[in-house]
């Protein structure tokens, strides 16, 4: 990209050159990858709302939004220009700032996070080595998000939303930090890259098979830690309304909503880069490795996250942080030594 | 000991939770039951409780003696009569208002009619623009009487029986 | 020339955050300038070529222990009045502590072992440097003592706060969700067959 703009730049006449420096198309060429990155993301962001009311509806034998457009197909922009031109109302007695301020906090890196991803062995925006780390580092930031948003609103249930919301994160967080461990120790690497890499030479190869209790506690925190059903009491629409973002309307509450969306394709993807090869082929003898079985296998990520709320009632609260604590934690832990014996063998074709 | 692994190898292997993903997952590709309102509509019965209307004998003359009853079910007070005697000696309303938003759409001021002059009728979608419109007077009443009376005397002739 | 902009803007707002860390009145705003503080340092971090140290700020500081800080901070109800009162009577000590320490600070940075010349810029690394590597093999070899000997530490103190606080209260009603999910219909209902009425 940052050559696309050099030779732009020395296209325009000699004084507009000027205005140009180096510096200057460094920061539009990343300005433009991530845009790149981004639009995509919010068109499957919006499809996936609407696939989210079309799959649960199909799942309750009804047949979900089908009148904006052929098959309901432009709900998703109807939804979208309704809440632009909504008025966002700023509760009397909050923190105006830090009401602004909420969803940006949430939004921002959960677009972040997607810096990193890589998509093929040579489609990556941003190769670092610590990418892994990198996303559960900027995961772990939209939690302010949703605690500024509860503490901003002056309002009880979105305090209640974020207090539990907050625990809650926490909490899952140690489970999927260490079910990550487990495919750090099992790819050697912390380059999302480098890990999918390993994995190559058939579906036997891929983490999954050895990792598996692993595999199962990363699912279940990923979706605990987007606040999904059956986890998602931070909005708890029987006890407190619609947890912490109660107060917000318009396109601040469309924020909230475009963050929580992006980050459940992140987790999506991420599971099946870890642990289903990313975008190698599950046929390698038949079908080459490329984007689309990446597509394919975070798209079917996806499908369980909608699948998993249309079928489970919503856990109790201290369920919840007993499932997190006393199950998740020690199953990995458990499983962790199991796979430092596996390394320590050599183990099969994962560990060798 | 048995119980106990039993009951570990259930919850670890998510055998319920299969189980319910298997459920939904089977109704998925079910055919939808949803009915298309505005295009498609439900079966209606003849029993069904619509908006209000009057009756008439098959001579023109209406039906209601304004004994009242109905004005005494109505467990909604949506009801107003009044009444007086006709030169012919025989007692008729000169008011007869229901005041749709307090009506209920029991029914009961049609069970209650001893002559089967105040009727329901299976019209749902109506709606008012103006205040005041919610009140139907008896002209008005009379009128959708007249209007609906071929469907209204099929209905009542189909649910004879099962009186 | 982009790496001395970023430097520079976010040193600035690392001073100017943890500045107002202890002047903001409001504790809840104090942690967010917290937060932010540790934000912006992990970002110098950064341009130091300490990626795996920068991530570790955020991920465990920013991410984990400032929400557990801002969980309590929030459900207080703290009094500021209150904790202002004796702030005239503290006042000597603290100038006096705030003058050591910064004799203290003088003395150490304006030494020549944090003089520019001792403290060279480092060389900047190869695109396949990996930091994460580089400090675990320290970590695990010449340090692993230490490294260990750390965690025992953080394990006792995990292990006393929890003995300290985990107390059986006799007046206290919970509910032990394991023992919740393991009940079985059987354990909960009977079912009694008996003629229907009117038979």
């Amino acid at each position: 990209m940052i050559e696309f703009i050099a030779i732009f730049v020395s296209y325009l006449p000699e004084w507009m050159q000027y205005f140009w420096p180096d510096w200057f198309q460094y920061i539009v060429a990343n300005v433009l990858l991530a845009l790149i990155l981004l639009l995509p993301l919010f068109i499957v962001v919006a499809y996936y709302t609407l696939a989210e009311r079309k799959v649960i509806g199909f799942m309750q034998i009804r047949i979900g939004p089908n009148r904006v457009g052929p098959k309901g197909l432009f709900q998703p922009f109807a939804d979208m220009f309704k809440l632009m031109f909504k008025e966002i109302i700023i509760p009397t007695n909050s923190n105006r700032y830090l009401f602004i301020i909420a969803p940006i906090i949430t939004f921002a890196p959960s677009m972040a996070a997607w810096a990193v991803m890589p998509f093929t062995d040579t489609m990556v925006f941003a190769d670092i080595n610590a990418g892994l780390l990198y996303i559960l580092a900027m995961t772990s930031i939209g939690v302010y998000g949703v605690i500024i948003a509860g503490w901003a609103s002056n309002s009880k249930y979105a305090l209640l939303g974020a207090m539990r919301s907050a625990a809650q994160i926490v909490a899952y967080e140690i489970a999927m930090g260490f079910a990550l461990v487990g495919v750090l120790m099992a790819g050697g690497s912390l380059n999302l890259g480098d890990i999918v890499e390993s994995q190559s030479g058939g579906p036997w190869h891929w983490f999954v098979v050895p990792l598996f209790p692993l595999f199962m506690v990363y699912l279940i925190s990923g979706v605990a830690e987007t606040n999904r059903a059956p986890f998602d009491v931070a909005e708890g629409e029987s006890e407190i309304v619609a947890g912490f973002h109660v107060e917000y309307s318009g396109m601040t509450f469309a924020v909230f909503f475009l963050a929580e969306y992006a980050n459940m394709i992140l987790i999506a993807m991420l599971s099946s880069l870890m642990f289903f090869g990313g975008w190698l082929s599950p046929f390698p003898s038949l079908i080459g490795d490329s984007i689309g079985w990446l597509f394919f296998k975070t798209a079917a990520f996806m499908w369980l996250f909608l699948w998993f709320r249309a079928t489970f009632p919503r856990y109790r609260y201290d369920q919840i942080m007993r499932l997190g604590w006393k199950v998740l934690i020690p199953v990995t832990i458990v499983w962790l030594t199991v796979e430092g014996v596996m390394v320590y063998f050599k183990v099969g074709p994962w560990f060798s | 000991m048995i119980e106990k692994i039993q009951y570990y190898l259930k919850s670890f292997l998510f055998l319920e939770l299969l189980k319910g993903l298997g459920v939904t997952g089977r109704y998925f590709f079910r055919k939808k039951i949803t009915i298309q309102y505005p295009e498609e509509k439900t079966p209606i019965s003849p029993r069904f409780r619509g908006l209000h209307a009057l009756r008439r004998y098959a001579n023109g003359e209406e039906r209601c003696i304004a004994c009242k009853l109905c004005e005494a079910v109505c467990p909604a007070l949506a009801i107003t009569i009044e009444s007086e005697q006709r030169s012919d000696g025989t007692r008729r309303t000169t008011r007869y208002d229901i005041d749709l938003f307090k009506c209920i759409y029991c029914g009961f001021c049609e069970e209650a009619c001893p002559v089967d002059s105040i009727v329901e009728t299976n019209i749902f979608e109506y709606h008012f623009e103006n205040r005041g419109e919610n009140i139907m007077t008896k002209e008005k009443l009379l009128e959708m009487g007249d209007k609906y009376e071929a469907q209204l005397a099929a209905d009542r002739s189909a649910d004879a029986a099962y009186r | 020339m982009i790496e001395t902009i970023v430097f520079y803007l976010f040193a600035f707002s690392t001073v100017v955050t943890a500045t107002a860390v202890v002047t903001v009145r409001n504790p809840v705003h104090a942690a967010l300038f917290l937060v932010l503080t540790f934000f912006t340092s992990a970002v110098i971090w950064m341009t130091l070529e300490a990626e795996f140290l920068a991530i570790s700020l955020v991920l465990v500081y920013v991410g984990a222990v400032m929400v557990l800080f801002l969980f309590v901070v929030m459900m207080l109800d703290i009094n500021i009045a209150r904790l202002r009162e004796g702030f005239v009577k503290y006042l000597p000590l603290g100038i006096a502590i705030a003058f050591i320490m910064l004799l203290l600070m003088l003395n150490v940075v304006t030494s020549d072992i944090f003089s520019s010349e001792a403290m060279l810029e480092p060389a900047a690394k190869a695109a396949d440097y990996s930091n994460t590597k580089a400090l675990g093999s320290v970590l695990y070899t010449e340090y692993v003592l230490a490294f260990e000997i750390a965690a025992v530490i953080l394990l006792v103190a995990i292990v006393a706060a929890i003995s300290l606080t985990m107390r059986k209260r006799s007046h206290t009603k919970y509910q032990n969700p394991s023992e919740q999910i393991r009940v079985r219909k059987a354990d909960r209902i009977r079912i009694v067959k008996m003629p229907a009425d009117g038979e």
